[in-house]
């Protein structure tokens, strides 16, 4: 399911372990999935002879061609809507949507469409589309350029939802999506981009599994996205205090690996989410829902969450204020394990 | 407007060459062959509203007074060409060989469509108001890349063809999809049944030009032709798709026709228009015109009328009789098609299901 044994089988010709930024390990992502399988095609605005305003699809163009990587007219409905007669036609699009607050105008399709194709014809229509979103803040960007819109598409059946944190899940997991036979909604940390890892010959795991990054013992910490980093660097400070926090990296929103998720928790009996989207209705909402339906009696403390507040992203000067860090993720340790 | 037979069942001498050769060049078997799809299109039509009437159908959306906009158009198809409709297009689908049960099944409630789209290239019924315009241009730009397009054999080449109707013009989806098409130079061709009507609302609410001007803005022709005149839409649509299919890029059709019954069984036409509007209309009727330069030309005979209004009726009890005969899907069906692949939640969700009807067997 979604493990890639195709990109497991291919990455045994190419040269790794690679050091990379998270950006270049989509874009050699990327390039793997398009030398493997002749029907993937990315769409998107100023993705081509640009490369994308973040340079994720950078050279991409002049090796595979216009047809292949398409600088497409503004107007991301438009984009997503010929996506899906693509898709029909038995092509693979791989749609980047330019920034997380641009991708509402492709709303309708990606919930009314995509996600439902399958269900509505009774199995017979696939539509194996991937939807490439840079998210988050913490760039100092203005209006729509910093969002964190991810419990849409999660709440919405019929799409998978998943996020990278680092260069390697983001070179593998890319290619994992492209292969799932059903639609990803592709999250990329937007401000984590630059940050450099090394990328290893094959996948660490499936698509759908979330990864424990740091074993623990006093708190489960989940997080994804941009918040990983945040929150193995609150795991540090915390050890140097006493406490142990054990770090999952979600990866998958949609399906939630509880298995893992449940195992931790049940073993801290503490748990702490922590995303950059508002908690209202987020994935924390969810999460605490079900850690409290299916490990009650485990539980020391309540389920507590660190998110954005329940605004409208605020202007760039004020986002630190609005944005979970080290210190938030702290205060709410110190909060459970006053429990 | 182009128009090559007259309300009236007369030929129109002055309408483009092109057109009446490509009229003239039909066989009486073909001809004979459009009467029998209008016929039978409005026969299960009617068939379906009844079903509404009575029960065994949720709501049904009416395609009378149309029958020459979808017989006319689909008849211009060829196997490899890709319609895709609104959920209107009953006519449409006759001609795509798309059995009429199936087209009933989502206003049954026993599926959202439910056929395969690929089986007669005629997609699932969309509900979603213009968004298929976008769907047939993907489609297109598809067929363009996998090199279906201009290659001067008959077999291959390929064009697609998205019905929408003039409420949808408004929608920016119809737009986004013209832009598409017309940068891509994409083999569609955009069908406009303006039916007059957007549930209540008029032309006049949705625009203030002519439909078929808008396809100059954005680079590729378009036209408008009498929708109730099957010889002239059949015309119009077979230069367009001709010209698809041969590479020369997308088009425009407004067939201009009138939405005899109400939008759905849901509606109340009687708030909104003048019963003299729909009385002038009946005089234009799409079938009628036919029959009578059929019968006046001396293609068609009273035994061949006949013997198509017996075929309807046997059509109507048939698709009555499979239709109350639908089955209703099992509840454990709606686990059944989300995702293609394993997925933790509907497995976990299928088995709280079945557990908690299962609590119930043996209960009084």
């Amino acid at each position: 399911m979604g493990d890639a044994t195709t990109a497991t089988t291919a990455a045994s010709t190419a040269n790794y372990p690679v050091n990379s930024t998270m950006a270049k390990a989509i874009t050699t992502g990327l390039r793997a999935s398009m030398e493997r399988d002749p029907k993937v095609i990315l769409m998107g605005e100023d993705i081509g002879k640009l490369g994308g305003v973040f340079r994720v699809t950078e050279g991409l163009q002049k090796d595979f061609g216009e047809d292949r990587v398409v600088d497409t007219p503004l107007a991301e409905a438009g984009i997503m809507g010929t996506a899906v007669g693509l898709a029909l036609r038995g092509y693979r699009p791989v749609v980047e949507i330019q920034f997380d607050g641009f991708v509402y105008p492709a709303f309708d399709h990606i919930v009314s469409t995509i996600a439902k194709m399958r269900a509505r014809s009774l199995g017979h229509v696939e539509l194996p589309i991937v939807v490439r979103i840079p998210f988050g803040g913490g760039i100092g960007a203005v209006e729509h350029h910093s969002e964190s819109n991810e419990a849409y598409f999660a709440h919405t059946a019929g799409l998978r939802v998943v996020v990278c944190s680092n260069p390697h899940d983001a070179h593998w997991m890319i290619q994992q999506a492209i292969e799932c036979r059903d639609p990803v909604i592709f999250y990329e940390p937007k401000r984590r981009y630059w940050d450099k890892g090394e990328i290893g010959p094959a996948p660490s795991r499936g698509l759908f599994e979330a990864a424990t990054v740091r074993p623990g013992t006093d708190v489960t910490v989940l997080a994804y996205g941009p918040m990983v980093r945040t929150t193995l660097q609150a795991a540090q400070a915390a050890e140097e205090e006493g406490t142990s926090l054990e770090v999952i990296d979600l990866r998958s929103l949609s399906p939630l690996d509880m298995d893992v998720i449940l195992e931790s928790v049940r073993r801290t009996g503490r748990c702490i989410v922590v995303h950059e989207a508002s908690t209202f209705l987020g994935l924390g909402a969810e999460l605490a829902a079900q850690i409290q339906e299916k490990c009650f009696y485990s539980l020391e403390a309540p389920v507590l969450r660190v998110g954005g507040y329940n605004v409208p992203y605020p202007q760039s000067r004020i986002e630190e204020d609005f944005l979970p860090d080290l210190d938030r993720v702290l205060d709410a340790v110190d909060r459970l394990m006053a429990h | 407007m182009i128009q090559l037979l007259t309300p009236e069942g007369e030929l129109v001498e002055s309408a483009p060459q092109q057109y009446r050769d490509i009229a003239a060049s039909l066989t009486d078997d073909e001809l004979r062959g459009f009467y029998r799809d209008l016929v039978l299109t409005r026969r299960f039509d009617a068939e379906a509203t009844a079903l509404q009437r009575q029960g065994e159908l949720g709501l049904w959306a009416s395609l009378l007074g149309q029958e020459a906009a979808q017989v006319g158009s689909g008849r211009a198809l060829r196997p490899q060409d890709y319609a895709f409709p609104t959920y209107r297009e009953h006519g449409v689908a006759w001609c795509r060989g798309v059995d009429p049960v199936n087209l009933m099944g989502m206003f049954r409630g026993v599926n959202h469509g439910g056929w395969d789209p690929n089986d007669k290239n005629f997609h699932l019924y969309t509900i979603i108001i213009g968004a298929q315009t976008l769907h047939a241009t993907g489609y297109a730009m598809g067929v363009q890349r996998d090199g279906a397009v201009g290659t001067g054999d008959p077999d291959r080449d390929t064009a697609v063809i998205a019905y929408f109707g003039d409420g949808a013009t408004s929608q920016g989806d119809v737009s986004e999809a013209l832009v598409f098409a017309g940068v891509n130079n994409s083999p569609v061709v955009f069908f406009c049944q303006n039916n007059q009507f957007a549930i209540s609302e008029p032309n006049e609410k949705q625009t203030r030009a002519p439909l078929y001007h808008r396809a100059r803005g954005f680079g590729f022709p378009g036209l408008r032709v009498d929708g109730n005149d099957i010889l002239a839409v059949y015309a119009v649509t077979k230069v367009a798709l001709d010209a698809a299919r041969s590479g020369e890029g997308p088009s425009f059709i407004e067939a201009f026709t009138y939405r005899m019954g109400a939008h759905t069984t849901s509606d109340d036409p009687t708030k909104y228009r003048l019963s003299a509007e729909v009385e002038r209309w009946k005089l234009r009727d799409p079938i009628e015109r036919l029959k009578a330069w059929l019968a006046h030309e001396g293609k068609a005979d009273r035994a061949f009328f006949d013997a198509i209004a017996k075929e309807a009726d046997d059509l109507g009890a048939d698709v009555r009789a499979r239709c109350i005969a639908l089955p209703d899907p099992a509840g454990t069906d709606m686990f059944e098609y989300v995702y293609g692949e394993d997925h933790p939640v509907m497995v976990a969700e299928r088995e709280e299901f079945t557990a908690y009807q299962s609590s119930f067997e043996g209960a009084h």
